[in-house]
């Protein structure tokens, strides 16, 4: 479907407006911002990914013969640091929503450009403070460093790990504070709240987050850090602290954490299944709802994860409750994202293909996480691998799943390039495969018993033939990820030229150049239309929407 | 199920059950909701899709079919909301009456003793058919006792007693797994359970063991000087622990609390956080001073005299209060 | 490229539209980072809350053994300077030079007393080995009100743990608002301000503000448990 028939003429864009390192590392070009968030989150992706290989391979024995327990604890918790904090919170907002946010708008930029530069300073002074950190011993404690072990009994770099974290937390509030200010006062004439791109409303959702709950995880570390250091004794029983005020005090924060993870792929969703079924998304004031009701809501469910904590009773009736009130948006969006098929005009272009198993395996993910507020079945799976596959098919089958289509989807206008579409069909069913067949045997795993964190379980050998099936899957699934990183960097210098606009799609991004000139567009653009106008752009009425000027 | 490929842990106490049937519903649930998903998404991507000179349908919404797939997945979840709290309820509370096993964590073994006193590490034999009732507490950090088998899990934390029963249905050895994470060895801190039947248990109980619990407790109590206060009369200087345990008690600040094992603890280890109404804060602590296990038996000795209401608190030898009275002894860090 | 059909003001930033666009977003955006601090704070405040209503009788005496007088002088001081920040913002509105620059000026001392006072606070706790720590001490220290009853020392170091992290952090805040003073106040004296553009001077007073009302917050719960005892 994709149209790339255009002479390559040389224009100027915001890739060859400027040369030179100086150029990028000192740019405020958004796009130009979007593009060194991409370089640098997909390294820490292979970083955590790397991780992610080493816990598979010592798992697919029961004995642990391939490294040491000390050391399988630091793999899998430099894996959830690496993967949470360094690639899943800024994946989407800082490479696709950087680059989209002020376009999708009618915006020459967001509201504080070298406010964005600095996020992205922060991100990599955080992250090299992190991989230091691991190369000169790394952490033990698990992503989650629950107290006392890390405050009292670790003598791994907490403090070190902590400060990077809290470092890379900035950059996360920095992206969401843009954002909101963006959003709230840089909209083009006539681009009302009802008019914007779901991937706008998704984005503002996540900020709210990323704004109100990051200074909590904030405080939480700089609380450890401190205890650590002074012996003090705010977590610590023996003095008279509460280990469960750490735990409170943690969740308050990832749990939102994980809606910053999802909320941008559903945004990234909803782009992407109009265009592909060429109609508007059902029911858009409820999709639009569904965010912001995810985002107010997911600030109040966080102690399930503490269901066996210790808490009383009645707090965990109280979090269970909300926690199903917390599913139900989720599941209105995936009734609206299929309703848009019925009746569409589907065409199954890699982006599509991805948001395909986006539907399928969020559904599967979220319906999982029913079993897990439910409070009989959580006393049993928590903590066992059942949590696990839960949140991997949502991250993974979810949020990955949706970067991976957004990326292919706006391919085109970042580079100016297609990128090979067989490739990305291939690399879109091996992704699929491989990732149920790592992560499908881990609900029953969890059910059968094994716990988290395990580096050995010689003593369970009923284990094993789940775990290998697991590892094999993880095998498919790491070549799945490398085809894209493959073929991305073939096409940027052999890739068909791309057209301004090679999908039809609808949305102002789309009106720009492929790739864009460094202030979007030439004039103010003056929206007059409403969103996903396809029955417009596909009669030809206006072939594509005009800006107006 | 098959020998080395399970899809199923045994089920093997009075709670499996309910929390099996349970999961199966929502196995149930959850199928129906991705068939139905999966079968519309491949339905609509197969019939609908791109054909030339076929536009696509611009259809809005509709607010009854966003209502109806709102409310009726609402009530699904608060079906399965109700019945799981039920479960947990019955989980969280065990049965009076349930015999009780002192469990002690630390890095990286389960510590465990019986109230009539004998001592395992790492394994918990109980007869089948009995309730058990564990009161657990960590040395060091946070665990968690997890037997798959009876669908048991809770978190063993330091600085307090977590409660957590069951009911073994089957004789049979089960695995007993730490489920928080704990350090380099945390996946070697696995044990058993194993479940016999009565005429076995008592055989395996009478192999021996240093006296019930409360016995040693008794020791304890009197070692410490703990007899020279808490006298069986109103003359002593701290209240009388006869058929105190369980019952509720009038602090001085006005608050009415239940005497329950995290506050006899609580009354050894930080004396002055509560003080009963009508005595002075003169009890010192004894932190650092009592181990976690010395504190268990002392906490079953004050269950023994609440029971029985025979026991006393006198000791065989009567020592005279040296600088015990006056001050409550701050204790520094550990 | 946008041509310039017309001038403006060399303080519009190019991807504005408007000044009245810039303007409001530059505030928004304090608006929304006041928000996160608020947030940053909050965790402390929920903690101290907690231990607070457990060990109310500890964290009495503790409170009573920090200064009160100078607590209550520093909470006068910057409400002060919060008032020199106001008349500095309007005296950028009409015009003032001299009496803006004097105003930041003042704002500054007010600021740096604050830091000084503090200073002598934590000397203080650091003689009486009060700092949490390796040589922390708290012993036979009564309860207000509660004659023979004494402070737990270990609940009394959590009192004195979150009170040094909390107030060490409003210093570190008042420290960083008087880099962002300097700095308005370099631009102040080169003539940057008028009354059509001060957005910085106000954006500058906002976080001015909430550094105070933070401390208007810390003052009565930290120093003045039980007082009436």
């Amino acid at each position: 479907m994709a149209t790339g028939n255009i002479p390559p003429v040389e224009r100027e864009d915001y890739l060859n407006k400027h040369y030179g390192v100086g150029s990028w590392l000192f740019t405020t070009d958004h796009k130009r911002i979007a593009l060194l968030y991409l370089i640098s989150i997909t390294f820490f992706f292979f970083i955590g990914g790397f991780f992610a290989l080493l816990i598979r391979l010592e798992l697919l024995t029961p004995a642990s013969d391939l490294v040491q327990a000390d050391t399988y604890n630091k793999f899998f918790t430099q894996h959830g640091m690496v993967m949470v904090f360094f690639f899943l919170i800024p994946s989407i907002p800082a490479t696709l929503g950087n680059f989209l946010v002020p376009m999708m708008i009618g915006a020459k930029d967001l509201a504080f450009p070298k406010i964005n530069l600095l996020s992205w300073y922060l991100y990599i002074i955080g992250g090299i403070m992190m991989l230091h950190c691991m190369v000169t011993g790394g952490v033990d404690t698990g992503w989650t460093f629950y107290t006392p072990f890390s405050t009292a009994f670790t003598n791994t770099k907490i403090v070190e790990a902590g400060l990077a974290i809290f470092i890379a937390g900035f950059s996360s509030i920095l992206t969401g504070l843009n954002f909101v200010v963006t959003i709230h006062r840089m909209r083009a004439p006539g681009m009302t709240w009802t008019r914007l791109p779901l991937f706008i409303w998704a984005h503002y959702a996540t900020s709210i987050i990323q704004i109100l709950g990051t200074p909590v995880v904030a405080i939480t570390i700089v609380l450890v850090a401190a205890e650590r250091a002074l012996h003090l004794g705010i977590f610590d029983p023996k003095l008279g602290g509460d280990p469960l005020l750490f735990q409170h005090l943690f969740w308050f924060y990832s749990h939102p954490a994980v809606y910053i993870m999802i909320l941008p792929s559903m945004g990234v969703v909803s782009e992407i299944i109009s265009c592909f079924s060429r109609k508007r998304i059902f029911g858009y004031s409820f999709v639009a709802l569904s965010s912001i009701s995810i985002a107010v809501f997911g600030f109040l469910v966080w102690a399930h994860h503490m269901f066996v904590a210790g808490m009383s009773v009645y707090a965990a009736l109280i979090f269970s409750l909300l926690s199903y009130s917390v599913a139900v948006p989720s599941a209105v969006k995936v009734f609206n994202w299929t309703a848009t098929l019925y009746k569409g005009s589907i065409h199954y272009d890699a982006p599509m293909l991805y948001a395909f198993g986006f539907l399928g395996l969020f559904t599967i993910g979220g319906l999982t996480g029913l079993f897990l507020a439910a409070l009989g079945i959580d006393v049993h799976v928590t903590d066992t691998y059942f949590v696990v596959a839960h949140f991997h098919y949502i991250m993974v089958g979810g949020a990955l799943m949706g970067y991976l289509g957004g990326m292919h989807f706006w391919w085109p206008k970042i580079s100016g390039r297609l990128y090979p579409e067989g490739w990305a069909r291939l690399a879109a069913l091996i992704v699929f495969i491989g990732f149920n067949l790592t992560f499908f045997p881990q609900f029953i795993l969890g059910y059968l018993g094994m716990p988290r964190r395990y580096a050995d379980y010689s003593h369970m050998p009923e284990f094993q033939i789940l775990n290998v099936f697991s590892t094999a899957g993880a095998t498919v699934l790491g070549v799945g990820y490398l085809l894209p990183m493959v073929y991305f960097l073939w096409s940027m210098r052999y890739g068909k030229p791309a057209s301004d606009n090679p999908w039809n799609a609808a949305g102002l991004e789309w009106q720009t150049q492929s790739p864009p000139t460094t202030f979007n567009f030439p004039e103010e653009p003056v929206v007059t239309w409403e969103a996903y106008n396809y029955d417009e752009i596909d009669k030809g009425q206006k072939e594509v929407p005009q800006v107006v000027g | 199920m098959f020998d080395n490929f399970p899809l199923w842990p045994d089920r093997a106490s009075s709670m499996a059950g309910k929390v099996d049937a349970l999961y199966i519903f929502l196995i149930i649930v959850s199928g129906m909701m991705t068939l139905l998903i999966f079968t519309a998404v491949v339905y609509f991507a197969a019939r609908y899709r791109y054909r030339k000179g076929v536009p696509a349908e611009q259809i809005e919404g509709s607010t009854p079919l966003e209502l109806t797939w709102t409310v009726i997945p609402m009530g699904v979840f608060m079906v399965i909301f109700i019945w799981s709290a039920v479960v947990y309820f019955k989980m969280r509370t065990p049965p009076r009456d349930a015999t009780e096993v002192y469990v002690v964590a630390k890095q990286w073994m389960w510590k465990l003793e019986h109230a009539e006193g004998q001592r395992e590490i790492n394994e918990l034999h109980v007869p089948v058919d009995r309730d058990v009732k564990l009161i657990m507490t960590s040395q060091d950090v946070i665990h968690s006792f997890y037997v798959p088998a009876f669908r048991m899990k809770q978190d063993v934390l330091p600085g307090r007693y977590t409660v957590a029963w069951f009911r073994a249905t089957k004789p049979g050895t089960y695995h007993l797994f730490c489920a928080e994470y704990c350090g380099t060895q945390h996946s070697g801190m696995i044990g058993s359970i194993v479940v016999m039947e009565p005429a076995q248990f008592e055989a395996w109980m009478s192999g021996g063991s240093g006296g019930p619990l409360s016995a040693t407790g008794e020791k304890i109590f009197a070692e410490l000087g703990c007899a020279t206060c808490h006298r069986a009369d109103t003359q002593g200087r701290g209240p009388n622990l006869q058929g105190v345990f369980g019952k509720p008690v009038q602090l001085e600040d006005g608050r009415m609390i239940t005497a329950d094992e995290n506050y006899v603890r609580e009354s050894i280890l930080d004396p002055g956080s509560k003080i009963v109404k009508g005595f002075k804060p003169v009890m010192p602590t004894f932190q650092g001073l009592v181990s976690e296990e010395q504190v268990n038996a002392l906490v079953a000795y004050v269950k023994s005299v609440s029971q029985s209401g025979a026991a006393t608190g006198k000791s065989a030898a009567a020592t005279e209060p040296e600088g015990v009275s006056g001050k409550a002894q701050g204790s520094k860090v550990q | 490229m946008a041509a310039h059909t017309e001038s403006h003001n060399p303080a519009l930033l190019h991807h504005f539209a408007t000044e009245e666009q810039q303007r409001n977003s530059a505030s928004f955006g304090m608006w929304i980072f006041l928000a996160t601090e608020v947030m940053f704070f909050g965790g402390l405040f929920c903690a101290y809350l907690i231990y607070r209503r457990w060990y109310f009788g500890d964290f009495a005496a503790a409170s009573t053994s920090i200064n009160a007088k100078l607590g209550g002088a520093n909470t006068a001081v910057l409400i002060c300077s919060s008032l020199t920040v106001v008349l500095a913002i309007w005296a950028a509105q009409t015009s003032r030079r001299a009496l803006l620059i004097g105003m930041l000026i003042l704002t500054m001392l007010f600021g740096l007393t604050f830091l000084g006072i503090k200073g002598i606070e934590y000397a203080d706790k650091f003689h009486e080995h009060h700092v949490p720590g390796a040589s922390f001490s708290f012993d036979h220290e009564e309860i207000p009100g509660n004659p023979g009853h004494y402070a737990n020392p270990n609940h009394a170091q959590i009192f004195f743990a979150l009170y040094f992290i909390m107030t060490g952090l409003h210093a570190l805040h008042m420290v960083i608002g008087l880099g962002i003073f300097t700095w308005l106040l370099w631009a102040a004296w080169k003539g940057r301000f008028t009354p059509e553009y001060h957005t910085p001077l106000e954006i500058g007073g906002l976080y001015w503000h909430f550094v105070d009302i933070v401390w208007i917050y810390l003052f009565p719960l930290l120093y003045l448990i039980d007082r009436h005892t």
